[in-house]
């Protein structure tokens, strides 16, 4: 018989009950809630008279919908105000713990749960946000949910959920200068489609991945739905364990020993029969970028934006470049740009910020660029701060706001103007995301803090020894 | 919810990866109830930056009514967003049809008696021209045979849809009274559950 797949392990070691034509019922470990996809999910547990199942393995955040200034101010916007307010009153209700806004461990819920030693290995975690892959990083099966499926987590801790097909993508070799794990998966995203990945849960392996660290690794595991994968996974392996590590909801003496010794045995088996395997050159890679409306429009910076369709029929590119003020054969290389985002769930830990830091210091932000760059959480805030980046930030004319989703969907006021190009390290280039008309390129934080030095997109490659 | 069939003419939308920030963006998802999101659907591609109806969006188009929407291919990628489904319900529509969908939207549309049929390519393109040429033409859809017929053309096709899910749109089975009817499962696999 075959060996297993990491996601066979963990996934068999959390079905509750299994019928034939029905959908598996999978134990979940770990619920994240936020503001937005929440309210409605305790509504109907008021409707049916059901508490919080197990409220102590929910943890909420308030991360989408919240201002990145003043946040020690009410919300101004009022509909804003409320849903946060909602949020309140809810966990409060239910017995749920909330980490507020200005609560020091308060930030974007995929950022927070890794940080605080919440996400570990082998586990099973879903929240109501398709980002929730990020967690598979440390070798849990993490994945988005719709509200009417959080409402059926919160009332039983338990998901209705059929299994999934495997897919293996073996990134193998050494990274160029320059680039970096949002490069790999920009790149993936591009050779696969935004569809590719759809029906798949996703193993990432090979030694371009192994050698990176966990905010890396979490990077790659954040984008695979952008290619329509439900969730991406990588092995627990020595740095997952020293990133766990002495975190605060980390399992502490003799259980570690136990939880590592557990963890170990989680890898997939020399054996195992994936679905699909996808295997890719890290020489491949060079700085990443998109040009279309779907983060599988992408190209290599010193590229040239393709002339026939790809991912999409002739009249889809046609309406995305018309979108983005785009000619096919144009290279992107030297466009003016007018903002750049960095942030969100996919680069807003402290290893993007030290990176971003590095390249600035001693730079000026180009006359006329805006610059956002907005930390994931309270946490790595804080760090920012001790490390001293937050000055390097300000005398490169950078404005450091305050920790959450902001531009990365514009729910609050982080929204870019019609029209107007803004480089961004987060996750979506779809129409609007940044605001009605912005239009986003997708790139990693390097390529992003080059753009805002130059003032127009750059190849971050020629500005580092 | 507990339709079984449904015979009604549609309305075109020939875009393919129609993501969830297109079908409701997320300046609108601040609401705290379920209600509501039709006025909104699709918001930027069917009104302008005033506010003004859009005459070149099809739902701006009177031509086209019914309630069954005909879409390209990968709808509904993106967000987990469920006001995605709330909104395409919310406005009057019963079905989807396409030749692929992202999977968190199509569980959340089942998850909200909005049924996702999927097609084959041929299928949907030639019942996208029947449709944008003859907006009388009528789909009917029957649930309980898996099947939806392009009634223009006679022409036929099976879909698939998960038994469960579909006994739960017939019969308007709820996935929570369903887990919680196995709740001493719950609690025997908690009670040997790995944890540290």
């Amino acid at each position: 018989m075959a060996g297993k797949t990491l996601f066979e392990k963990v996934w068999e070691s959390h079905v509750v009950s299994s019928k034939p034509g029905f959908p598996d019922v999978l134990y979940i470990d770990r619920h994240y809630i936020h503001e937005v996809t929440s309210p409605q999910a305790f509504d109907g547990l008021r409707k049916r008279g059901l508490p919080v199942f197990r409220p102590e393995q929910t943890s909420a955040t308030a991360d989408h919908n919240v201002p990145t200034i003043n946040q020690h101010l009410p919300i101004k916007e009022e509909l804003s105000r409320f849903q946060v307010q909602k949020l309140r009153e809810n966990c409060a209700e239910f017995g749920v713990e909330l980490y507020d806004l200005g609560h020091e461990k308060q930030g974007i819920v995929h950022v927070i749960g890794p940080d605080l030693g919440l996400t570990q290995p082998g586990m099973t975690m879903v929240c109501g946000d398709s980002h929730t892959s990020t967690h598979g990083a440390f070798g849990s099966i993490a994945f988005g949910i719709g509200t009417s499926q959080v409402e059926q987590v919160l009332a039983t801790q338990c998901l209705l959920q059929a299994k999934p097909k495997t897919m293996r993508i073996e990134v193998n070799g050494t990274l160029g200068k320059g680039v970096g794990a949002k490069d790999i998966i920009l790149y993936i995203i591009t050779q696969l489609s935004a569809a590719g990945g759809t029906g798949y849960f996703v193993e990432y392996a090979g030694s371009a991945i192994t050698s990176l660290s966990m905010e890396a690794r979490m990077t790659i595991c954040n984008m695979s739905i952008e290619m329509g994968a439900r969730g991406g996974m990588i092995a627990p392996d020595e740095t997952t364990f020293e990133y766990v590590k002495g975190r605060e909801f980390a399992p502490k003496g003799e259980a570690w020993e136990k939880a590592v010794a557990y963890w170990k045995t989680l890898p997939s088996d020399a054996d195992a029969v994936y679905d699909r395997v996808e295997v890719f050159n890290a020489e491949d890679i060079e700085p990443w970028i998109t040009y279309g409306t779907n983060p599988g429009m992408g190209m290599g910076v010193s590229q040239s934006i393709p002339d026939v369709a790809i991912g999409g029929t002739a009249k889809d590119m046609t309406k995305a470049l018309a979108y983005m003020g785009l000619d096919p054969n144009q290279a992107l290389k030297g466009k003016k740009i007018d903002y750049v985002f960095i942030g969100s769930c996919t680069n807003s830990r402290i290893e993007d910020l030290r990176e971003v830091a590095e390249f600035v210091k001693d730079k000026k932000k180009a006359d006329g660029v805006n610059v956002w760059i907005v930390p994931g959480s309270k946490g790595v805030e804080a760090q920012a701060i001790e490390e001293g980046l937050d000055k390097v930030f300000t005398s490169a004319g950078f404005e450091l706001r305050q920790p959450g989703c902001s531009a990365c969907l514009g729910m609050n006021e982080d929204k870019v103007p019609a029209g107007k190009y803004c480089v961004s390290t987060s996750n979506r280039n779809f129409e609007g995301r940044q605001g009605p008309g912005a239009r986003t390129f997708l790139v990693s934080p390097l390529m992003a803090a080059a753009a805002a030095v130059t003032g127009e997109i750059s190849d971050i490659r020629e500005m580092i020894a | 919810m507990g339709f079984t069939t449904l015979k009604s003419t549609a309305v075109p939308l020939p875009i393919e990866n129609i993501d969830t920030d297109q079908i409701i963006p997320a300046r609108f998802l601040k609401a705290t109830t379920r209600e509501g999101f039709g006025d909104n659907l699709f918001r930027d591609w069917r009104f302008d930056s005033n506010d003004q109806p859009k005459a070149d969006f099809v739902l701006n188009d009177d031509t086209f009514s019914g309630k069954v929407l005909v879409a390209g291919k990968n709808f509904g990628c993106g967000s987990s967003r469920e006001h995605a489904a709330w909104a395409i319900k919310d406005y009057g529509f019963a079905v989807v049809v396409s030749s692929f969908f992202a999977d968190i939207f199509k569980g959340n549309s089942l998850n909200n008696g909005l049924l996702p049929v999927q097609v084959s390519e041929p299928f949907l393109a030639e019942l996208m021209e029947t449709v944008e040429k003859d907006p009388a033409a009528e789909i009917s859809v029957d649930l309980e045979a898996e099947t939806i017929t392009n009634v223009s053309t006679g022409n036929s096709e099976t879909f698939e849809i998960n038994a469960y899910k579909k006994m739960c749109l017939i019969k308007g089975y709820d996935d929570i009274d369903y887990i919680l009817s196995g709740k001493a499962d719950i609690e025997a696999f908690e009670s040997k559950r790995v944890t540290f």
